[in-house]
């Protein structure tokens, strides 16, 4: 069955340029793919690089939200969302939570006072298996309109060029009513006074699979209590851990669920336009904060708030936000895991 | 002495080519989505993870019918070299095939991700939560990635080799056309 082996020279390399070509393309999409030909490409590492500080990134903790401080407790639904999704976490009931309180830094050791943007990281686990999780924070909406904003917006507030700030803010006229959120709300001293917000939307899925945008938030039951910067700054760099820990300890803290459901017209792709305050908002839990830990051997340090961890019946709308940011949290999981060994960990950790 | 194969059978085939087109998709995939982040992330993921267990299924199908079926001689006229880098390659195949899907898997347990496939079927964790693990696997993860990627672009080009310089029945073994002489 061999059949004689044509060797006319031509033939052979006619057959060796044509192998070559194939293999070249094969490699050369694949480059492509990759982005190795794409220099310009607003990859996931880029994201995770421009959030180092002039220093460079703290080894071993998280890239953004560096500093933070664990909690467990419930998500107590009241079923009122159920009619809005089939995720079970909306029958009525109580499921466990693990938390992370944080701060919107890169430095694991920035004083409480100089860091504007406070945020929760929840994860809920349901019966069914189900896990939601999400990362919040306290703005009313987000400083940019995409991702490659947010690039820049990043890259700028690290330049030493003056403009550089000046150049994006125009480019990117959203930015000044976040100026305006951070430079008149009123700062409080605690986690358990502030709300968080979700900001991103996503499609809630019904029984007869209708799907609705929404958005989330976390109101706190707790009345906040205004305190100025300079005050807060008096009681400590590391005044919010402390004072939640207390706080937590002497009864556990709540905070409402709200999901504010979007009409048709609203802008579910740009989480910087917050939606008209006459929306429908359902209340459909209570989150009870029972226990904080430290997150050095708490268990909030080992998850990765990637907010496209969704259950069944929650899932991603247009909005860009939670894809780039689940690339860009990937990115960070996988160098802090890398650099374990540089996370300072407390004796009697059973963790390696 | 029964009479020797000439080709894979056609069950064979059908599992080559079909694993063909999803691992090329599939390294494709795997590259494209850990380099963006756009939109497309989200269900570029779902899609490797669901594509990964079908690999791994489909994987090990073929393992079992090649061991069953066994393959067809390699011409005697091979070179010695050749003959063991065709060996060797399809030893690491076999190996890529069924341990990638594995270190993914064991990679997003390690990394205590929730591992939901198309349509919300859910896979255990096969790992305890693990930084040392988790580095370990998505290290392995990538560089076995691009390992197998190279090694497909070798076999693709040994069986050009096959099929245009040599002329030997070794891609016609594993050709997706019928056999011209009517058989198999």
């Amino acid at each position: 069955m061999v059949e004689p082996p044509m060797s006319p020279s031509r033939s052979f390399f006619a057959s060796c340029v044509l192998i070559a070509v194939v293999v070249a393309a094969g490699a050369g999409a694949f480059a492509y793919t990759a982005g190795w030909l794409s220099p310009n490409r607003l990859t996931p590492a880029k994201l995770v690089d421009v959030l180092a500080p002039p220093g460079g990134p703290a080894l071993g903790y998280r890239r953004n939200h560096a500093k933070g401080i664990c909690f467990t407790g419930v998500f107590d639904s009241n079923g009122k969302g159920a009619d809005l999704s089939v995720a079970q976490v909306f029958a009525p009931g109580s499921y466990p939570v693990v938390g992370r309180f944080n701060l919107a830094t890169p430095s694991p050791n920035a004083a409480d006072a100089t860091v504007r943007v406070r945020g929760l990281g929840l994860q809920i686990t349901t019966p069914d298996g189900g896990v939601w999780r999400s990362a919040m924070i306290d703005p009313p909406f987000f400083p940019v309109a995409t991702p490659q904003a947010f690039y820049e917006l990043q890259k700028a507030s690290h330049s030493k060029d003056p403009e550089a700030m000046k150049s994006v803010v125009a480019a990117h006229p959203e930015i000044a009513a976040f100026g305006k959120w951070a430079t008149t709300t009123p700062w409080t001293s605690s986690y358990a006074e502030d709300p968080y917000n979700g900001l991103n939307a996503f499609l809630f899925v019904d029984r007869a699979g209708v799907a609705r945008a929404v958005r989330w938030s976390l109101r706190p039951v707790a009345e906040p209590v205004p305190i100025a910067p300079d005050e807060l700054a008096k009681r400590g760099p590391n005044y919010l851990e402390q004072e939640i820990t207390q706080r937590v300890a002497a009864a556990p803290q709540r905070w409402t669920m709200t999901v504010t459901v979007a009409e048709s017209g609203d802008v579910t792709a740009d989480p910087s336009k917050a939606w008209p305050a006459e929306r429908r908002i359902v209340e459909v839990g209570t989150l009870v904060v029972q226990r904080i830990e430290a997150e050095a051997d708490g268990p909030c340090r080992e998850i990765n708030f990637d907010p496209t961890i969704l259950p069944k019946g929650i899932s991603v709308s247009d909005d860009p936000f939670p894809a780039a940011r689940s690339a860009a949290y990937a990115r960070s999981y996988d160098r802090r895991t890398a650099e374990a060994k540089h996370y300072p960990r407390t004796s009697g950790s059973p963790k390696q | 002495m029964s009479r020797q194969l000439t080709r894979f059978t056609g069950l064979q085939r059908l599992l080559h080519w079909l694993m063909a087109v999803c691992i090329v998709a599939m390294l494709f995939i795997g590259i494209g989505m850990v380099s963006t982040t756009a939109p497309r992330y989200v269900p570029l993921l779902e899609t490797h993870k669901t594509l990964g267990a079908v690999i791994l299924l489909l994987a090990l199908l073929r393992l079992g019918v090649r061991l069953v079926r066994g393959a067809p001689p390699l011409p005697a006229s091979l070179p010695p070299l050749m003959r063991l880098g065709a060996i060797l390659s399809h030893y690491a195949l076999y190996a890529l095939m069924i341990a990638m899907p594995l270190i993914g898997w064991a990679m997003l347990s390690a990394g205590d991700y929730p591992i939901v496939l198309y349509g919300g079927i859910r896979l255990p964790a096969i790992l305890p939560q693990s930084d040392t693990l988790h580095t370990l696997l998505r290290s392995a993860h990538h560089w076995l990635a691009l390992a197998f990627f190279a090694l497909i672009l070798l076999h693709l080009a040994a069986a050009l080799f096959h099929a245009l310089v040599r002329r030997d029945g070794v891609f016609e073994a594993m050709s997706p056309l019928p056999s011209r002489r009517g058989k198999h």
